[in-house]
């Protein structure tokens, strides 16, 4: 059996990649699939977490989380595709309607 | 260095390596594929886990619903190709490497020095069979359960509301010109 700290490693590897990547790309698109990279990883440590603890709770956490991913996919893409009808860009440097 | 070990390094390489490519690539299209081969060996990891309905969901729900999705909304916005450079500010670029580094370097330290572990006990999992995710959350978990539900449907009307197109609205059907694309 694989040592649950691996996985804890290779989720905590995911997850700053794509955390990275929204620090670091300027592409809201690309932001998003990073967003939803680190919500992945999060999965990951909640099902290693639910195997070391012979507990089923942590896999119907990640239920959960899979269905709120879902809607924060249909809602975020509905907003970007708002904003480039009238922005012609997907550029979040340029995405600052909400700006004070 | 067990089989069972070999494999998860295997499986693990190449999700990292989905993983920097979501990141590095230049193209977004190119960016959802290695999204999807991420999103594909973390599911082989469920498996491994015994969360044999988790990997399920995981590749209907993500690879087969929200990737293709993004899919759609590339094809229907395009993207600027070139956007590395297209922040005012070059020092954001290694600010955020540094903090990703950090913040890396945390969660590894946090893991080693606090990971204890303690007696395993798989069988309670049941392999995560649907059976047993499905009375946990049919008995103990029924409210957010419903919860969840009732997200969705608001999630849904959002998303029509959001990527209907201004002036399409009428006194009568209100978005009957145009399906919204984006659901």
């Amino acid at each position: 059996m694989v040592p649950t700290s691996y996985y804890l490693i290779l989720s905590a590897m995911i997850f700053a990649i794509g955390a990275t990547g929204v620090l670091v790309r300027r592409n809201a698109l690309i932001v998003f699939m990073c967003v939803e990279m680190m919500l992945n990883s999060v999965n990951l440590t909640l099902i290693a977490l639910s195997r070391q603890w012979g507990n089923l709770n942590g896999q119907v956490f990640v239920f959960m989380i899979m269905a709120v991913a879902a809607a924060e996919v249909a809602v975020g893409l509905a907003i970007l595709i708002a904003n480039t009808r009238h922005r012609e860009s997907i550029n979040i440097d340029e995405i600052n309607l909400l700006k004070w | 260095m067990t089989l069972p070990t070999l494999f998860f390094i295997l499986i693990g390489a190449i999700s990292l390596a989905a993983a920097a490519g979501v990141v590095l690539s230049r193209q977004p299209v190119h960016s959802a594929l290695f999204l999807l081969t991420n999103f594909a060996t973390l599911a082989i990891l469920y498996v491994m886990l015994d969360a044999q309905f988790l990997a399920a969901a995981q590749v209907i729900i993500y690879a087969g619903g929200i990737v293709i999705l993004i899919l759609f909304v590339i094809m229907l916005i395009g993207g600027d190709t070139n956007d590395f450079m297209a922040g005012q500010r070059t020092w954001s670029r290694y600010i955020g490497l540094a903090l990703g580094i950090l913040l890396l370097a945390s969660l590894v330290i946090s893991v080693f020095r606090g990971f204890t572990q303690p007696a395993a006990d798989p069988a309670a999992l049941q392999g995560g069979v649907p059976e047993a995710v499905g009375l946990a959350l049919f008995s103990q978990y029924l409210l957010p359960f419903e919860l969840a539900s009732i997200l969705l449907l608001v999630a849904l009307l959002g998303a029509l509301v959001l990527g209907r197109q201004a002036g399409t609205v009428s006194h009568t059907g209100a978005a009957s010109q145009r399906p919204a694309g984006d659901d």
